[in-house]
């Protein structure tokens, strides 16, 4: 058992592994009644074939530059099973991007300096082979990304494109691979795909082509999909669509779904699960009930209250989180989020010199804060922006 | 795109015809303006000391007297038809593509030129292909190995080149090549019909000097577009699809980094197939740059203007070729 090594921010992110799962799965692995603190990634390592379709676990992305040590991502635990969506939220800056990146292998060459475990079905990334990586990506993980116009190569076909996908992968010809591509288009819902198919990505609108890189992505059938802001370039209009069009797909694809945003309207209307990322670590890590009906961070409330609701009084204005997000190289010292968090003066000073410890609220619910449970009570019950 | 090309084209012969108006009107319109009698032009156009007669005979014969306009068409006409002119005592009959006769030479410009098209192409096409290798190659390796000893050194070694002139690049090589180790002797211009092996033999120095300093030029081009492309948002997607990194490399990302280089690519062929002029000097080759160099050496105007026509029309084309291939790299030009 690595665990008794295992220093305590990774018994952390490794609880923060079990209580995730512990929630909706059967809790066969699940040593009940243990302390919150103690290493848990250790049970599910003995017993392969328990673990998650996806778990990571205490990853770190760090990258050394000119100013000094970038560290994007400090020590990130999750993890998801099959037909499930985990939304990362975040501001700009707050590791989510890097952490996906990292999960495909897509660091590789950057400088980046990766470090903890990524098991994707039970087979390790972080340190793994960068060409078995790359057979993975694309077959057994695959990623959309924010502005397909940009995504997609302006001069070859989007056919050709998804041919190159399908091809890379499997052993056929060109022409059932164009075939393929035909089918993949018409299942994201491009109309006459079969001659759509030989159009350049800059003949597409906005939608179509995010609906490309869909096609793409879903192309050899992955198990895991990570969209990273999918809707962030589109229309309000085509945003529904494009979301719509993912959750069916997953339901038909059976895949575990990433999606990363800073919009909460995305993540509630597609989110089994929520993580929540400030300056590179878990705020707050729950299921969507849980951040959203119960949130217990400070930073989730800011994010909460500072999202428009149809359901609150017009005249209320919108609370804005003050300030902007950290620097990466100079994080605050203690709480990253305590020099915008409007609670911090009740932690008695803790705030500002200890890191806060990913703590369970609620089973399966992950909470990094000093507040204590009376003390957020109370703050719920005077902040009536926050919904009870 | 077939539409494309015709359009390109038709836009091509009109700016053929534009050219030819503006060198028409630099020696012939420029010096009337000037306020030079058609005798003071005929005389430019007759050999040194020439008799009073014979400058009359060569105004007449010019056409000097008639409106601009009128000369201009026998000008043009003359190039797709062919003139007669009467040098001395017997009629010369100078065939199409007449560039005009030189009186100096007693021939027409047309065939000079012709005879020296060969060397300045081989020049150029092979030193092109040289320079295209070596210069996208190292560009490549430069920009994806960037900041390493090999990025370093070949930036290095570029910025050597662009400064290096040929004339002593050239004749570093011809005294060191040529002279003191004779690997390629006597070096001068066998027609690849006539000894392919030899041709290129001789050859080889004219290309190597006149590579370098384009290809230092292209490596420093490629390494900048490689550095740029390889940042794009697609290259992240062939990433993320699997595709082998060489795949990534070359077929994404110099694929795009490519079409401003072919531009840069088009101008400098066009350029150089109107005469190489220094490394023709230099070698002693004796293609379009030296016949430049005599003609004006000797102000022999149809020669000169021969010339000017006939860079252009190669620079004029080279570009029309670029535009063509540019629609067929991105598709974007096309729609």
């Amino acid at each position: 058992m690595p665990a008794s090594g295992a220093t305590g921010e990774r018994g952390i992110g490794g609880d923060e592994v079990q209580g995730g799962r512990g929630r909706r799965l059967a809790g066969a692995w699940r040593g009940g009644g243990r302390p919150a603190s103690a290493p848990a990634g250790a049970d599910g390592m003995s017993l392969p074939g328990s673990r998650s379709m996806l778990e990571v676990q205490d990853l770190r992305v760090h990258f050394a530059t000119d100013d000094g040590l970038v560290k994007s991502v400090d020590g990130i635990s999750f993890s998801l099973e099959r037909g499930r969506t985990l939304g990362i939220v975040g501001e700009s800056g707050s590791g989510k991007s890097v952490t996906s990146l990292a999960i495909m292998g897509l660091h590789h060459g950057t400088g980046a300096d990766i470090d903890g475990r990524i098991w994707l079905d039970g087979e390790e990334l972080v340190n793994a082979d960068p060409g078995r990586v790359r057979q993975l990506r694309g077959s057994k993980m695959a990623m959309i990304f924010q502005d397909p116009l940009s995504s997609l190569h302006p001069y070859y076909t989007v056919g050709a494109q998804i041919i190159e996908a399908y091809l890379v992968h499997n052993q056929v010809g060109r022409k059932a691979a164009r075939e393929h591509a035909i089918e993949m288009l018409n299942r994201v819902g491009i109309p006459q795909a079969a001659t759509r198919v030989d159009d350049y990505p800059h003949q597409f609108s906005g939608g179509m082509r995010q609906r490309a890189m869909i096609a793409m992505a879903l192309s050899c059938d992955p198990e895991l999909l990570i969209a990273d802001e999918p809707t962030t370039a589109l229309d309000v209009t085509v945003q529904a669509q494009i979301l719509d069009l993912i959750s069916d797909l997953q339901q038909e694809y059976h895949s575990a779904v990433i999606i990363i945003t800073h919009d909460l309207g995305v993540v509630a209307e597609l989110s089994d699960d929520i993580l929540v990322m400030y300056a590179g670590k878990a705020a707050e890590y729950g299921s969507a009930e849980d951040v959203f009906d119960r949130a217990g961070h400070p930073y989730t409330w800011g994010l909460l209250s500072s999202m428009p609701r149809l359901d609150r009084e017009r005249a209320e204005r919108l609370t804005p989180i003050k300030g902007t997000p950290p620097s990466l190289i100079n994080v605050p010292p203690g709480c990253a989020f305590h020099p915008r968090c409007a609670y911090a003066d009740r932690t008695g000073g803790r705030s500002t010199t200890e890191v806060p410890r990913l703590r369970e609220l609620d089973p399966g619910h992950l909470v990094a804060c000093h507040l204590t449970a009376d003390q957020r009570l109370e703050i719920r019950g005077d902040d009536i922006k926050v919904r009870p | 795109m077939i539409v494309f090309i015709i359009r390109r084209l038709i836009a091509t012969v009109f700016l053929l015809i534009i050219v030819s108006m503006v060198t028409f009107a630099i020696f012939f319109l420029l010096p009337k303006l000037g306020g030079q009698t058609t005798y003071g032009l005929a005389t430019q156009y007759v050999g040194r000391n020439p008799t009073r007669s014979a400058v009359l005979q060569i105004e007449q014969q010019l056409g000097l007297n008639n409106p601009i306009y009128v000369q201009y068409w026998h000008y043009l006409s003359a190039i797709v038809a062919g003139e007669h002119y009467n040098a001395g005592a017997q009629s010369v009959y100078c065939p199409p593509p007449c560039f005009g006769y030189s009186f100096k030479s007693q021939q027409p410009v047309w065939p000079q030129m012709v005879s020296d098209i060969p060397v300045t192409a081989s020049l150029a096409l092979g030193a092109a292909v040289l320079w295209l290798a070596a210069g996208i190659t190292i560009g490549v390796i430069s920009a994806l190995r960037r900041g390493t000893i090999f990025d370093r050194a070949s930036m290095g070694a570029a910025l050597a080149g662009v400064s290096l002139p040929i004339f002593f690049t050239g004749l570093v090589s011809l005294e060191l090549f040529s002279y003191k180790w004779p690997i390629f002797p006597n070096v001068q211009y066998v027609a690849i019909t006539a000894n392919p092996l030899l041709w290129a033999k001789n050859l080889v120095l004219p290309w190597i000097c006149l590579a370098f300093l384009y290809a230092a030029l292209y490596a420093r081009l490629t390494r900048a577009g490689m550095l740029e492309t390889m940042s794009e948002d697609y290259i992240r997607t062939a990433r993320a699809k699997g595709l082998p990194e060489r795949t990534v490399i070359i077929k994404h990302g110099l694929r795009a980094a490519l079409t401003p280089i072919l531009t840069i690519f088009g101008l400098d062929l066009g350029l150089l197939l109107g005469g190489a002029i220094i490394t023709e000097v230099t070698f002693s080759l004796h293609g379009l740059g030296l016949f430049t160099i005599e003609a004006i050496q000797n102000q022999d105007f149809p020669e000169i203007m021969g010339v000017v026509m006939l860079a252009a029309f190669f620079i004029v084309i080279a570009n029309m070729i670029v535009d063509i291939l540019y629609s067929v790299v991105d598709p974007r030009v096309r729609h």
